[in-house]
């Protein structure tokens, strides 16, 4: 039997969801602050990166049962997908809108067509990092 | 978004839908659910035909798209547009019909795939023949070769199938990519895309020096598609394709594709002696090449590949000879030069017609008695007596006699061919009496093929021994179809003046625009009888001698002549294409070696190649250090540490210390963003590190241990050269930017967005609204890069060879 990191664990339990909270602070700031989707993606790419480094493979594909080429093909869909809902009403292909309203909670706020478009991003970035580490990780030949 | 938006893109949609009716009712023929599509679409363009003789009004309707670049999707619907779009969805509706009865519901028959192609293609051909703008057209254009090319190859198990696919998207693309060239510098001359804004301005364009070589590059997109000689070598080898498919695509509507291009473009190019002659005499070649190529045929299919790439051709040469209308600013309506025209319109409804219902009728031979070969067919007329009749109507009117659709336009095409040699420009008076010999010469094996196709399937001796099957007469629903176009052959032969004012008028008002005044209409009266004219006694010597060449057919089929039956060019396609293989295999033996170090030195050589050139060309090499930014006393130490970092990298002797300095030059430039302010990119640059790390640690267990190299001292001595060079080149060109700028009144690109990111994207984060909004398109692209990537680390990864496969 191998030895179990547990001081790896127990501080990896705690530190992954703080980045993973902070990329998705970061994914929401980037119309105003340094941010955006390609950042926060990276970002959680690594918390989870962090997650597969310390535990292993299996335990992680149980927790988390993606297969991360759909989500690359997601987040292209979605990215492509945002562009066309304009074209409804005749504006060119990715005109972005923005609007602010008033909601409960979070008083007024600004919500814009760009943001899906970065969700899009944000999921192939995450989807690209974790697809490419895996598969080299499981290579074993 | 109007409702002749929905007409190309609906069939797309549909398609989306197809598997799983295939899926659901897996009993039930899918072709019965996209029936009503082309049919629907049929009847709605059907509401747009001016009955009431009164003039044609097109429609422009524009829905923007990539409005920055000018392509916007605008449907243009005139009577040209109207006539091919009702060609494509009516003969559409019809082989659907036909295609559920000749493709049977089996287990294992992809018919799910078969109809999301012929759907794909129906909305690409409808796309191409309404949009205005030249970019919109030709990615629909190129989708039609792409779902033609899927369609040819549908049954792929069959070898030929796999052949005649590649060879019509090779052929067909490479004409396409030709055409884009063309529309490029249609837009360089004219500053737009919209066909009719390009033709507005056809005079100020034509002393261009762009406009020939655009001509001939659009033109070579039209003759590919179009199957003119030498590229109809595609067209026969298409015939490996579903019989369905032979009749829509390669008979009917897509080969058409060519010649509505060329009528479309008439205005702009017309009364150009170069257009006139090319297009006349690529038409005239390709008539006469067809017609007596399709005699040595003996496969039915064969010769209606030939017939069709001959009568293509009679098309293609009745527009270049009636662009000549255009040398004169002013015609009348009933001007000589516009009888070419008008046959043209009315050969191309006929042949449509004609063609269509006779490979239809092919198909049912095919399919009754399992061949298709002359040699085994034969006395099927008491067999298959329904189809016979239809077979009579289709080959009278293909060989040109009275009193059907195709005497008709076979005698205003003589009519025009005459018309021609009176012309007194071009110089016309030297070689254009070949015009009508070539045009009699053609007509003349138009009529033997037509004769033997006819004679040798229905007459003389049964002979149920060399047929596969037992022949019998079709099911009623696939003679439908055949029997619906073979009355409009009969019913558009008796009375011709019913197109007269409806199709042919207006699509010539859209061929031959501005010629005539407001309100004017173009003189159509089709009628038999003439009197005992030249036209009538070509006719004459036509069924003449094409009979006693018919009757001698014994002796015919004797000659070597007859018993080749590729087409010589073949030859050079397939060689062609072999010397390509071997060409691009040579030159990935030479260049692609495997080390990485070979592909650095040819990027970084390139790179300063080309930097270099374009600063000496534009004489840029200045250095001002005026105005430069004050630097930070950190920077130095930041700089220093960077390079020196660097410089220490091809010194260490063990991989890890080497990641680690690696790892230093990356995060100390991060750290460089930081001091100059930019936290986007400093983030984004450490998350990269930090993400390269593990990359690099995975990497790192399957690589080798560093072994010392010993390299020749001119390998190492170049290697330095190259990487100063590359230091040297980019240094200067930053400092000659710097210098240039202060020099000339010239403002950063990044103002404009500086002071709009707020105002237009509602955004305080620059790079963030130039990435999401700004340029959201590149970001787009971007990413669609990462995800093409990725695919192919994984391919290469998971499905990599383990060096014995035969690559």
């Amino acid at each position: 039997m191998k030895n179990t990191p547990i001081q790896l664990h127990v501080v990896t339990r705690i530190v992954a969801f703080i980045i993973l909270i902070f990329s998705i602070f970061l994914f929401f700031a980037g119309h105003n602050n340094p941010g955006g989707g390609f950042i926060g993606g990276l970002m959680t790419a690594s918390a989870l990166v962090l997650l597969y480094l310390s535990f292993d493979l299996k335990t992680i594909k149980r927790v988390l049962p993606f297969d991360y080429a759909y989500v690359i093909g997601a987040g292209l869909l979605l990215a492509t997908l945002t562009g066309v809902a304009g074209m409804f009403f005749g504006f060119p292909y990715l005109t972005q809108f923005f609007e602010y309203f008033q909601l409960p909670i979070l008083g007024e706020t600004e919500l814009t067509t760009a943001l899906p478009f970065d969700l899009g991003i944000y999921l192939v970035v995450v989807g690209f990092t974790l697809l490419v580490i895996l598969t080299v990780a499981e290579d074993d030949s | 978004m109007s409702t002749l938006h929905i007409i190309p893109l609906a069939p797309f949609l549909f398609a989306f839908l197809i598997p799983l009716f295939y899926k659901k009712f897996r009993h039930i023929h899918t072709g019965w659910f996209v029936l009503p599509l082309p049919l629907i679409i049929f009847i709605y363009l059907l509401q747009f035909l001016p009955l009431g003789g009164t003039a044609f009004q097109p429609v422009e309707v524009t829905v923007a798209w990539v409005a920055s670049l000018g392509v916007d999707f605008t449907v243009y619907l005139d009577g040209l547009s109207l006539l091919f779009a009702l060609l494509i969805s009516g003969i559409g509706t019809l082989v659907v019909l036909y295609s559920i009865y000749y493709i049977a519901n089996k287990r294992d028959e992809p018919l799910n795939n078969f109809y999301v192609y012929l759907l794909m293609f129906m909305g690409a051909m409808l796309g191409v023949v309404l949009s205005d703008n030249l970019i919109v057209l030709y990615v629909f254009w190129e989708l039609t070769s792409l779902s033609s090319a899927l369609l040819i190859g549908y049954w792929y198990h069959k070898e030929r199938s796999r052949y005649g696919a590649q060879k019509s998207m090779l052929i067909t693309v490479t004409g396409g990519f030709a055409m884009l060239a063309g529309f490029t510098l249609l837009y360089l001359m004219t500053g737009t895309f919209s066909v009719q804004e390009i033709i507005a301005m056809s005079d100020q364009i034509a002393a261009s020096p762009y406009f020939v070589p655009a001509m001939i590059l659009v033109l070579a997109g039209a003759f590919t598609k179009s199957a003119q000689f030498p590229f109809h070598i595609w067209l026969p080898d298409a015939m490996e394709a579903p019989t369905p498919v032979s009749a829509y695509l390669h008979s009917a509507t897509m080969v058409k594709a060519g010649i509505y291009l060329v009528a479309r473009l008439t205005p702009l190019f017309g009364g150009q002696a170069e257009w006139f002659w090319i297009v006349t005499g690529f038409g005239l070649l390709t008539l006469l090449w067809g017609s007596v190529s399709a005699v040595r045929q003996k496969d039915l299919k064969g010769i209606l590949a030939f017939s069709t790439v001959s009568q293509l051709g009679l098309i293609m040469s009745l527009l270049g000879m009636g662009s000549a209308a255009f040398h004169y600013d002013v015609i009348d309506g009933e001007s000589l030069y516009t009888v070419a025209i008008l046959a043209a319109v009315f050969h191309l409804f006929n042949h449509a017609t004609f063609k269509g219902s006779l490979f239809m009728v092919v198909g049912i031979i095919d399919h009754e008695t399992g061949t298709r070969d002359i040699r085994k067919l034969g006395g099927l007329m008491a067999i298959m007596p329904v189809t016979f009749t239809i077979s009579l109507i289709g080959v009278a009117s293909m060989a040109g006699l009275p009193p059907f659709n195709g005497f008709l336009s076979k005698e205003i095409f003589f009519e025009g061919a005459l018309n021609i040699t009176t012309l007194d420009m071009f110089n016309v008076e030297t070689l254009g009496f070949l015009i009508p010999v070539v045009a009699w010469i053609a007509s003349v094996f138009t009529f033997v093929y037509s004769m033997m196709m006819f004679f040798q399937t229905f007459t003389g001796k049964h002979k149920p021994e060399e047929l596969p099957k037992h022949a019998h007469e079709a099911p009623v629903g696939m003679l439908i179809s055949p029997a619906v176009l073979g009355l409009m052959v009969i019913v558009f032969g008796l009375f011709p003046n019913m197109l007269a004012y409806t199709v042919i008028e207006p699509a010539m008002q859209s061929i031959l625009p501005g010629l005539l005044g407001e309100g004017e209409q173009f003189y159509v009266n089709i009628y038999h009888w003439h009197g005992l004219n030249t036209e009538l006694l070509m006719t004459m010597g036509v069924v003449l001698i094409g009979t006693a060449l018919f009757l001698n057919f014994d002796k015919l089929q004797q000659t070597a002549f007859y018993l080749g039956e590729r087409d010589p060019l073949n030859g050079a396609y397939d060689n062609g294409l072999t010397g390509l293989i071997s060409g691009a295999q040579y030159v990935d033996g030479v260049q692609m070696t495997g080390k990485l170090r070979h592909y650095f030195t040819y990027m970084f050589v390139f790179l300063v190649a080309v930097l270099s050139y374009a600063l000496i060309r534009t004489n840029a090499f200045a250095i001002d250090l005026a105005n430069t930014a004050q630097i930070s006393p950190y920077m130095f130490f930041i700089i220093l540490a960077l390079s020196l970092s660097t410089i220490a990298v091809p010194f260490m002797t063990k991989r890890v210390p080497a990641i680690i300095l690696v790892g230093i030059i990356g995060f100390l430039v991060a750290l460089i963003f930081v001091v100059i302010r930019a936290p986007d990119l400093a983030l984004t640059q450490l998350l990269v590190e930090t993400v390269m790390v593990v990359l690099f640690l995975l990497v790192f267990y399957h690589l080798p241990e560093l072994r010392k190299e010993s390299f020749k001292p001119v390998f190492k001595w170049s290697n330095l050269l190259i990487s100063l060079s590359v230091g040297a080149v980019v240094t200067i060109t930053g400092l000659s930017a710097h210098a240039f700028s202060h020099g000339h009144d010239i403002s950063p690109i990044s103002d404009y967005f500086v002071e709009n990111a707020y105002a237009l994207a509602g955004g305080e984060n620059i790079v963030n609204v130039i990435l999401v909004d700004f340029r959201g398109l590149d970001t787009l692209l971007e990413v669609f890069v990462l995800g093409i990537v990725a695919l192919g680390v994984v391919v290469l990864i998971k499905y990599k060879a383990s060096g014995r496969e035969e690559v």
